[in-house]
């Protein structure tokens, strides 16, 4: 039984002669610990595929389960609860909330979650060891370089250990080194278990991926 | 890191915002403090003054005739068969339960004397009380002794005397010691000697006519105090003098619906200005909720967060506003009034209500912009960027 399934998926941006297909009748699934590249030109539909796995853009139909979980069956509250559990998203521009310190935006996934706030500390701290920034966690964002701030939003991401890592386009901001380094990161991350679901437009970053799903025109070909 | 420190860290580097939300609140809550204050302290103060304004309540003897006078006219009725008080019976009101807000009873007796051809009034006054009872007065000359007289301007006119004359009266030989300066009233026309003296020459040992009461209550009502005084007196009429107390009560209303007014309208004014101050603040942190929602917050998470902040700007304005509006009023008053009220005191309930007022504002004015960051669908809201 495949972790994540996509059946039929379709989503429709409008409606009527102004409405435009985003993605047409997707079906895919995805083992547990895989690590799949998601390419495409740009419009081709991958961002919307990622934010629609994400349990955050509701399909026009179809069905998506994860860890047979029927996602957009769940309550915007029970969908709020699977993403803290389930996902991990790093997202192209770090998103990372400007006035808090490194350690405080990778703690920030556990601010709803009854823990001692020394165990919090802990799990942030554990996931910044393990993107190698544990010596800037007192840090602002503006102060740390593109390639750090990529690594705090993978920190914050794995915090409180999700089995899926959704990244969409995670080096685009990136030099080459970086880049590698980075991808080098959700490799290690892979092979710990970690399923990965990435978008990108490099093929050298997709490279990185066990599998690869090509999105044309809002369908896989 | 929880969802209180994320709303004191989103203050803290907001400052503009956070710093015009206070300054809001401060102000509105610094103007309803102050007008509270100041009209409390006005009213105490006018409360004071009216209440040092002559006598508030009379004591006369029961009668059951009419008396045919209106504004010192005698149309000719003449009250008779009327009874007399016995001047111990007001020793009584020392005890009633409100015997403290009493200021002063002015026993009075009177009397028709002749002097030279001329029919005068004669009253018999307590001179100690007629400072509290008749605060105007002021007299040419000093108030009488034993064998003195004081004579009301008109008396004095109509009689031919002036001061150091002697006035025979009955079988008495009595000094006039001082004229009264003119007070537009029934005084003008009488002739005051010490009630001792007047009993004397009117034959009226122990008793008297009427006496007149300044009661200093602001926490009871009148009426309560005149009805204490009745059981005290039990063989007089006690009444308050109704224009007086009814001037003084619309005085107190009109002054307590004005502040109230004012405060209505600047509490408005307050909540909408965190209201709009509050929806900037919200759009201008779409990303940042996009992620709070992205990473698993539940809406009310983020409502909570919104609300927090606002609850904090208004915890802090509601203090510093109280104590703003304390000492605005304070110098209010030196301005308008030459009360020595100390309004500067802290006032807990007022305190506790400038804050409760502050926080519940903050938080109503919030209340839709906490909504509509609630509602704001992740996708859509990262998306935006």
């Amino acid at each position: 039984m495949s972790y994540i399934v996509a059946e039929n998926l379709v989503k429709q941006y409008g409606a009527g002669d102004a409405a435009v297909t985003a993605i047409q009748k997707m079906d895919f699934n995805i083992d547990w610990g895989e690590f799949i590249g998601v390419m495409g030109e740009s419009g081709s539909g991958k961002s919307t595929l990622l934010s629609i796995m994400g349990a955050m853009n509701a399909p026009t139909s179809g069905r998506l389960t994860i860890d047979d979980i029927d996602i957009y069956d769940l309550s915007l509250e029970k969908m709020a609860d699977f993403r803290r559990e389930f996902l991990g998203f790093v997202f192209q521009s770090f998103h990372l909330i400007p006035y808090l310190t490194v350690i405080e935006n990778v703690m920030l996934p556990l601010a709803t979650i009854k823990m001692p706030k020394k165990d919090k500390r802990s799990k942030a701290e554990e996931a910044l060891e393990s993107v190698g920034l544990l010596d800037k966690k007192h840090r602002l964002p503006s102060n740390i370089s593109g390639g750090e701030k990529e690594r705090v939003a993978i920190a914050r991401a794995i915090v409180n250990e999700p089995p899926i890592l959704l990244a969409d386009e995670p080096t685009g901001n990136l030099d080459t080194q970086t880049s590698r380094e980075i991808m080098a990161l959700f490799q290690t991350l892979n092979q710990q278990g970690m399923t990965i679901v990435m978008v990108t437009h490099s093929p050298e970053c997709a490279g990185y991926a066990k599998r690869i799903l090509n999105v044309s025109d809002g369908k896989l070909v | 890191m929880t969802l209180k420190e994320i709303a004191i860290r989103n203050l803290v580097r907001r400052k503009g915002k956070a710093g015009f939300i206070l300054a809001g609140l401060i102000i509105g809550v610094a103007t309803v403090v102050a007008i509270l204050s100041f009209m409390d302290a006005m009213t105490k103060d006018i409360n004071h003054k009216l209440e040092k304004y002559g006598a508030n309540i009379l004591i006369v003897p029961k009668s059951e005739n009419l008396p045919l006078t209106y504004g010192g006219l005698n149309l000719g009725g003449v009250a008779f068969a009327m009874e007399e008080i016995h001047e111990s019976e007001l020793d009584r009101i020392a005890s009633i339960k409100n015997a403290r807000n009493v200021a002063a009873v002015g026993p009075l007796v009177l009397g028709v004397v002749h002097v030279n051809t001329q029919k005068v009034l004669l009253a018999g006054v307590d001179f100690n009380a007629v400072r509290t009872l008749r605060p105007w007065w002021s007299i040419r000359g000093m108030a009488p002794d034993q064998n003195g007289i004081l004579a009301g301007s008109e008396a004095a006119r109509i009689l031919g005397v002036e001061h150091d004359t002697v006035i025979p009266i009955k079988n008495q030989h009595l000094n006039l010691t001082g004229v009264l300066r003119p007070t537009g009233s029934q005084d003008d026309h009488l002739l005051f000697t010490r009630i001792e003296t007047a009993q004397a020459i009117l034959d009226k040992q122990g008793q008297i006519s009427m006496a007149e009461v300044a009661a200093l209550c602001e926490a009871c009502p009148i009426t309560e105090m005149v009805r204490q005084i009745s059981e005290a007196v039990p063989g007089a009429k006690v009444m308050a003098i109704q224009q007086v107390v009814k001037g003084r009560m619309d005085t107190l209303a009109q002054f307590k619906k004005f502040s109230y007014g004012i405060s209505g309208v600047i509490v408005l004014i307050g909540g909408l200005v965190v209201l709009v101050t509050m929806m900037g603040s919200v759009r201008e942190r779409t990303e940042e909720i996009g992620i709070f929602r992205a990473i698993g917050f539940r809406k009310r998470h983020v409502t909570h967060i919104v609300l927090m902040e606002a609850g904090i700007i208004s915890g802090i304005a509601g203090i510093l506003g109280y104590l703003l509006g304390l000492g605005a009023a304070q110098m209010a008053l030196h301005f308008f009034s030459e009360a020595t009220a100390t309004v500067f005191s802290i006032n807990l309930p007022l305190a506790l209500g400038a804050i409760s007022m502050a926080v519940t504002v903050g938080l109503i004015s919030s209340a839709y912009p906490a909504i509509m960051a609630s509602q704001m669908d992740p996708n859509s809201a990262l998306r935006t960027l």
